[in-house]
């Protein structure tokens, strides 16, 4: 594996493989953030700041890595748990971020679209500050942390080849889908989002419940941003997420507020946008590129429309969500 | 309102200054020259705002004492460019750089309200009494690096992840792809347009597409260097854009374009002063110290790099012209024939590829 002029042409087995790590890529700070804010939708809340979180999470992600990749602390156990620390300061961030929001529209009662959007602008806004220092500079990728035979092994790549935040996006998903269907905890969630007077009435903290969701899904987009930071381009820059956070917003929708559809439409999105490159770079011109750009969203359309139709009125969309729960005092 | 008045009372000074010329130069020889600059991104973007923010310091720096400049950075390309633009005129600005193509109409309409300041607009095509257009030669540099890549590549296949199908990018994938083929005429030229200028993950995957591929060189036309780390990542080559990339790809940085607008700016900041300043279109480049190229990879060998240099030589002195015929189309047809140099007004406005680009 020498670094040398010249390099090697794939089969078309090890082609499908190497694709496959691009869909991967491409879906995983996706799924992650569409994970979290669904749990936020289910609980009543439209928090439409996700790109903010996102960047919150990235800038946070990047500074603590590279901090922790000093020469002076490299050596120590600082350096080796150093992507780790990133990715909980990352959650941290943005978690934090979503404070913010959670403060203006759950305490205060104030708009949700409008708190959401506010949220997006702070969060490019101070990510671009404090990333200011962090121009120019790059970091060691958070890759598969397991040993190279496996992880860059011609097949056992397409199951050890990752980052390790890739194993636990599939992890939250599964363990969203259960939390939310399963367990006692999951209902009462649920029902602070379909009514939220019942769940008051009946001795159940509104707000609060609330107030949990909106952070996990702070955490989650902050988790989502330093996806692009520490493992994509392991690098900062400006607005580096590039709206992928009101994709997984859209993706929410999409699903009709369920965990196993949000993992397909999430995996569907990254596959067609690895489709697109593949077809422009082998020369497909005839389909004009915007038509490939269009193609993700035009296939949710189409397979929203099928699902519905099929069991009616499947859609799990919240009663009370976007509706600002003011306790009577 | 107070805009008309304002409006009058400068049209009021204008005339002064026109029936007393002797005490306006007083003026201006007294007081330093002050220049504003209007910037999309941030001055920290390392790339295309970096780059104008450099030339703007070096200006200040080559002028000592004679003038001061201004910027005002992250203005979008909408009508909130127009007020920002505005104030810097009524702020004493008498000569302002919009650097980016987003605010021509918006340059235009503040220029008719200050006709006494001067306003250059980078990259666009709209001209008045008082606005100048300018942009550099980028893609001459790209025939240093389709020099490289074509001399260089094993398998014959090279990546070139564009932004959109702009006549700077269509003129940049032309420039690379003759000149590579004239190192080997077999070289096809992998194009993918991602459509957008700077979207790390999708640069990224279309990079890794590329390299999937069988490229084993790979050039980009966006602004971010993802493509680099994964060319690093993937052991093959690339090049920075911009501004020197070395730092995120130690071993595959070949070399980079540089963009250097400080002779364009000290010029027209002198002209000002000296009161010889003229709209017009100016479109500079190697001669002129607009367009540079990075120090080499030293993993690159010596004869190669006597290649780039020779053709940095070549643009500089005019005797070296990449898109020289005979230059056939991607269906075959002769666009150019032998022996002909393209001319500026067609290069401008071109909007086909040569043979041997795919997509």
């Amino acid at each position: 594996m020498g670094f040398s002029h010249g390099g090697g042409k794939g089969m078309s087995l090890d082609l499908i493989i190497a694709a496959l790590l691009t869909v991967v890529n491409i879906t995983t700070p996706i799924l992650l953030a569409a994970t979290g804010e669904l749990v936020v939708e289910k609980s009543g809340v439209l928090n439409l700041g996700v790109e903010g979180m996102m960047l919150c999470g990235a800038i946070a992600g990047f500074a603590v890595a590279f901090s922790c990749s000093d020469p002076d602390v490299a050596d120590t156990w600082l350096g080796l748990a150093g992507p780790w620390l990133g990715v909980v300061a990352a959650a941290a961030a943005g978690a934090a971020s979503s404070l913010l929001f959670g403060f203006m529209a759950l305490t205060l009662g104030a708009n949700q679209v409008a708190s959401g959007l506010a949220l997006v602008i702070f969060g490019t806004g101070i990510s671009s500050l404090i990333g200011t220092s962090f121009v120019g500079i790059a970091i060691q990728p958070f890759d598969s942390v397991f040993p190279e035979s496996l992880a860059e092994h011609p097949i056992g790549r397409v199951l050890f080849g990752y980052s390790p935040i890739v194993y636990f996006a599939f992890f939250m998903v599964a363990a969203v889908g259960w939390f939310l269907n399963k367990t006692r905890a999951g209902l009462v969630l649920r029902a602070v989002g379909e009514n939220d007077l019942s769940a008051h009435s009946i001795g159940y903290s509104v707000i609060g419940v609330r107030y949990m969701s909106v952070m996990f899904g702070g955490a989650m987009a902050g988790i989502a941003g330093a996806y692009f930071s520490m493992v994509i381009t392991p690098l900062w820059a400006e607005r580096m997420t590039a709206g992928r956070g009101w994709i997984a917003l859209a993706l929410v929708v999409f699903s009709g507020w369920r965990a196993g559809r949000l993992l397909g439409g999430a995996y569907f999105f990254g596959l067609f946008m690895t489709l697109e490159l593949y077809a422009k770079a082998s020369g497909f011109s005839f389909l004009p590129s915007q038509f490939w750009a269009a193609m993700p969203y035009l296939m949710a359309v189409i397979v929203l429309a099928v699902m519905s139709a099929r069991n009616k009125g499947g859609s799990q969309s919240p009663a009370c969500l976007g509706k600002p729960f003011i306790p009577d005092a | 309102m107070t805009i008309i008045n304002r409006r009058h009372l400068i049209k009021s000074a204008g005339a002064a200054a026109l029936a007393a010329p002797f005490i306006n130069r007083v003026a201006l020889g007294d007081e330093p020259l002050k220049v504003g600059f209007i910037y999309l991104g941030p001055v920290g973007d390392y790339g295309w705002t970096w780059a104008h923010e450099k030339g703007r310091k070096e200006m200040v720096a080559a002028l000592g004492g004679k003038v001061t400049a201004d910027y005002v950075e992250n203005v979008n390309e909408d009508q909130s460019a127009t007020p920002v633009i505005r104030d810097l005129a009524k702020n004493g600005h008498k000569l302002i750089f919009t650097t980016s193509f987003g605010y021509m109409d918006q340059t235009l309409a503040v220029a008719k309200e200050f006709p006494d300041v001067k306003f250059e607009h980078c990259t666009g095509f709209k001209r008045a009494e008082n606005v100048a257009t300018y942009n550099n030669r980028f893609h001459q540099a790209r025939a240093v690096m389709g020099t490289i890549a074509g001399k260089l590549t094993k398998t014959g296949v090279i990546g070139y992840l564009g932004s959109f199908k702009v006549p700077e990018v269509v003129m940049g994938v032309n420039a690379f792809t003759l000149a590579a083929q004239k190192q080997n005429p077999d070289v096809k030229v992998k194009l993918v347009m991602i459509d957008s200028w700077f979207d790390p993950a999708k640069e990224s995957a279309a990079a890794e597409t590329l390299a999937n591929l069988g490229c084993d060189f790979i050039t980009t036309h966006t602004d971010s260097p993802a493509a680099l780390q994964v060319c690093e990542k993937k052991k093959i080559f690339g090049f920075g854009q911009g501004a020197d990339m070395s730092r995120f790809a130690p071993h595959a940085h070949e070399t980079a374009i540089l963009d250097i607008w400080s002779p364009y700016y000290i010029s027209r900041a002198k002209a000002v002063m000296e009161g010889t300043w003229k709209s017009g279109d100016s479109w500079w480049g190697v001669k002129e110290g607009s367009v540079r190229i990075g120090p080499y990879n030293k993993s690159l060998p010596a004869d190669v790099a006597a290649m780039g240099d020779k053709i940095m030589a070549g643009w500089a002195d005019g005797s070296y012209e990449v898109f020289t015929g005979p230059i056939a189309d991607q269906s075959g047809k002769e666009r150019l024939a032998a022996g002909k140099r393209m001319e500026d007004k067609d290069l401008a406005v071109i909007d086909w590829y040569v043979k041997g680009v795919e997509g």
